[in-house]
């Protein structure tokens, strides 16, 4: 079970499509992230190749995922980072909590990560006591405003300039209002910039985790990633156990798909590897490095042929940034820490079908994230897949969990009816002239209604195609 | 370039037997008028993709078992719509893995056309326009774009009329919010959707919408004419077939 209050989805979805200035600033935001995405993969067929690479390593990664784990493990505890597994985001957080404790901290100083999203750290290190800071530009905008990251790549994207510059002139003291951007970003690094000194214990998260040579890879574009990960004495890391890659050589194609994808960048402005704590003789640097590798949920995913495609992604955020729902709803809707494709296909994964399976629904099934995604994840395919798990009833080994739990009797019955239709020619001949000649005074209630909100009823022709076909004397081979 | 065949079979699709048989019919008529002679199964209903993607395989299955049945002569297979033609052609043999069908469900889907793909790619057909100048705007089913990879054939046919003047949209490859059951399931992020879409259409000034998809159609025309906007939507086959007989 999540410990999450039970999401309501379709009063979510209503929400955000009401919310004119969160659809305007979406449509921007997300317009500017596909267009920089084509023009740095201008050459199409480079990008194809690449995205081959891509996919082939993050397969292999996967393939043999528990030896490189085993070998990420040994190479990080000879460089001397400290590696910490946690099967449950309860039990990520209680190593957060123990190191925390163990060196009498109360301030963490972070920087972007998704994974302690998931385990909701943040939340659980503020109720003991511990003072959490988010360094991220958009992660600091959206923890001044008590809002989770409404994207996994830019997680304030739901806001425009001028929220931001309201926020600020409320939130942060003796801030004058201003709306330039040059004057906020000041403002943002002043106020960081004193708490980077005083953060006891920098956390981040993880990008790539190379086995053979045990470095942790971090992408950023502020710098904030390398103040939390240098400045203070301690630095732990979160990943994914899904985030492992087997050679360093597996970085660079990597590196290039989820900085083009996610921001259209070739690269970003830092790029940080990290093998191990301060050594003797060395000036800076945390003097402890620590690594939780988290599972919630992951190894069951693994164990699944198909779905097992799930755990390639990079986090790229490209199929958010491309996909008709998510753009026009935002992530909060969503209800839980992942939103757009990746979280629809994930989230159900994690929380259970029962829970979050109508996310596998909220989607046209029309390729876009599956078309743009650097690891070529077949989204579409999984959507479809979870949907058939939302009926099936059938236990297995690597049955997800809630399985089933949409089975009812009237679709089912309406399904059969259907395919009896559609497999009786008899039937079919009947039931299209009846609705021929019925169609045009089709009740608008039921769920028809959904459809005539917005459209008019669609009209059923007075003579189907089949009756055409015979009277012109088409041959019926 | 394939061979050119003497006979192809029709898939009409249940959507244009239902509401577009005029649709299919011109689909029909431009094979003729290419010498083919076009096949109509009488026991065709519908590629099964409603159930393939609302969670009911067996269901789809048993349908497709159906369409394997009345299609099964080696013609070639030709189908006014690139969601039932990536249907037929991309999951049918993913349907039938491990099904006593396989290997006959990779032959069918070997076979399988989409009708504008056809025109061009197997008959290099060649359209003089006799119609009037007009300003004609397009838009790309997602499956067709995605899965057929045929709407530069779709694209390509209307530009050989020398008097239609083609607008494109400014978010030509974006969905229109159909997604078959979503329309009714999700109705409201649907409509965002296609108001989205109906706006896309307006800002082009063209005098009429195409499109090679009764799906999307149905979808943008209702929500058009539910707004009173006075632009018409028509299925591709239908719109040249009338340019080339006026
Ligand atoms: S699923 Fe693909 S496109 Fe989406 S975030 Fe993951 S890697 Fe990026």
């Amino acid at each position: 079970m999540t410990e999450q209050a039970l999401v309501d989805f379709r009063a979510n979805f209503a929400k955000a499509l009401n919310d004119k200035q969160l659809r305007r600033n979406l449509t921007k935001a997300m317009d500017s992230l596909r267009l920089k995405r084509k023009a740095v993969f201008a050459d199409k067929e480079a990008l194809e190749r690449l995205r081959s690479v891509g996919n082939a390593i993050r397969r292999r990664s996967l393939s043999k995922l528990p030896e490189l784990l085993e070998k990420l493990e040994k190479k990080c505890t000879e460089n001397g980072i400290q590696v910490h597994w946690a099967e449950t985001k309860a039990e990520a957080n209680q190593v957060f909590l123990d190191i925390i404790r163990r060196h009498q901290a109360s301030r963490v100083i972070k920087g972007k990560s998704m994974v302690s999203e998931e385990t909701h750290l943040n939340h659980f290190l503020e109720e003991q006591g511990v003072e959490v800071l988010e360094t991220d530009l958009g992660e600091y905008i959206i923890q001044l405003d008590h809002e989770t990251p409404s994207h996994i790549i830019v997680p304030a994207i739901h806001k425009n300039r001028d929220q931001i510059a309201h926020l600020f002139h409320e939130k942060i003291p003796d801030t004058p209002y201003t709306e330039v951007i040059e004057e906020l970003n000041a403002i943002a690094r002043k106020t960081l910039r004193q708490k980077f000194f005083a953060g006891e214990i920098g956390v981040s998260g993880v990008n790539f985790a190379v086995a053979e040579t045990g470095t942790l890879c971090l992408v950023e574009n502020e710098g904030n990633g390398r103040m939390c990960t240098t400045v203070p004495p301690v630095h732990i890391a979160i990943m994914g156990l899904e985030k492992v890659v087997e050679k360093l050589e597996d970085v660079p194609p990597l590196l290039r798909l989820l900085t083009g994808s996610a921001t259209g960048q070739m690269i970003t402005t830092y790029f940080n590897m990290i093998t191990s704590p301060r050594k003797p003789g060395e000036k800076d640097g945390p003097r402890e490095v620590h690594l939780v590798i988290l599972d919630n949920g992951r190894s069951n995913i693994l164990a699944d042929p198909e779905l097992r495609q799930t755990l390639q992604c990079i986090r790229c955020g490209a199929c958010l940034n491309h996909c008709p729902v998510y753009t026009r709803l935002g992530g909060h809707a969503y209800g839980y820490v992942y939103p757009g494709p990746i979280g629809s296909i994930l989230t159900p994964q994690l929380e259970g079908l029962q829970n979050a399976g109508t996310m596998a629904f909220a989607s046209t099934l029309c390729g876009a994230c599956a078309e743009v995604c650097p690891v070529k994840i077949p989204l579409t395919d999984i959507l479809r897949l979870l949907r058939n798990k939302s009926y099936d009833t059938q236990d297995s080994p690597t049955a997800v969990e809630g399985h089933g739990y949409k089975k009812n009797v009237s679709e089912d019955l309406a399904w059969k009816g259907w395919t009896a239709m559609n497999t009786h020619p008899a039937f079919n001949t009947l039931s299209t002239r009846m609705l021929g000649l019925i169609g045009v005074h089709l009740p608008r209630v039921g769920p028809l209604k959904g459809w005539t909100s917005v459209r008019t009823a669609p009209k059923f022709a007075k003579k189907s195609l089949h009756q055409l076909a015979k009277e012109r004397g088409l041959s019926d081979e | 370039m394939p061979d050119r065949p003497d006979k192809a079979y029709f898939f009409g699709t249940c959507l244009i037997d239902l509401c577009y048989p005029q649709a299919g019919l011109a689909g029909i008529e431009l094979l003729q008028r290419e010498g083919i002679n076009v096949i109509f199964p009488q026991g065709q209903s519908c590629c099964g993709q409603p159930a393939f993607n609302s969670g009911f395989p067996a269901e789809a299955r048993a349908v497709a078992r159906q369409q394997l049945k009345c299609f099964s002569k080696d013609y070639p297979i030709v189908v006014p719509s690139g969601s039932c033609a990536g249907m037929l052609k991309h999951h049918y043999p993913e349907l039938f893995v491990g099904e006593p069908e396989a290997e006959e469900a990779r032959r069918f889907a070997d076979r399988v056309y989409e009708l504008t793909e056809f025109l061009v790619k197997v008959l290099d057909i060649h359209l003089e326009d006799r119609g009037k100048p007009i300003k004609v705007t397009w838009h790309s089913s997602c499956h067709a774009l995605r899965e057929m990879g045929v709407v530069e054939h779709s694209k390509a046919l209307v530009r050989q009329l020398r008097n239609v003047e083609l607008i494109e949209l400014q978010k030509e490859h974006e969905c229109c919010g159909f997604g078959g059951t979503f329309a009714i399931k999700l109705p409201e992020i649907s409509a965002a959707m296609v108001g989205d879409k109906v706006a896309d259409v307006r800002q082009t000034g063209a005098e009429l919408l195409l499109a090679g998809d009764c799906g999307c159609l149905l979808n943008i025309s209702g929500a058009m004419e539910y707004q009173n906007i006075p632009i018409p939507a028509k299925h591709i086959a239908e719109f040249i077939l009338e340019r080339v007989n006026d």
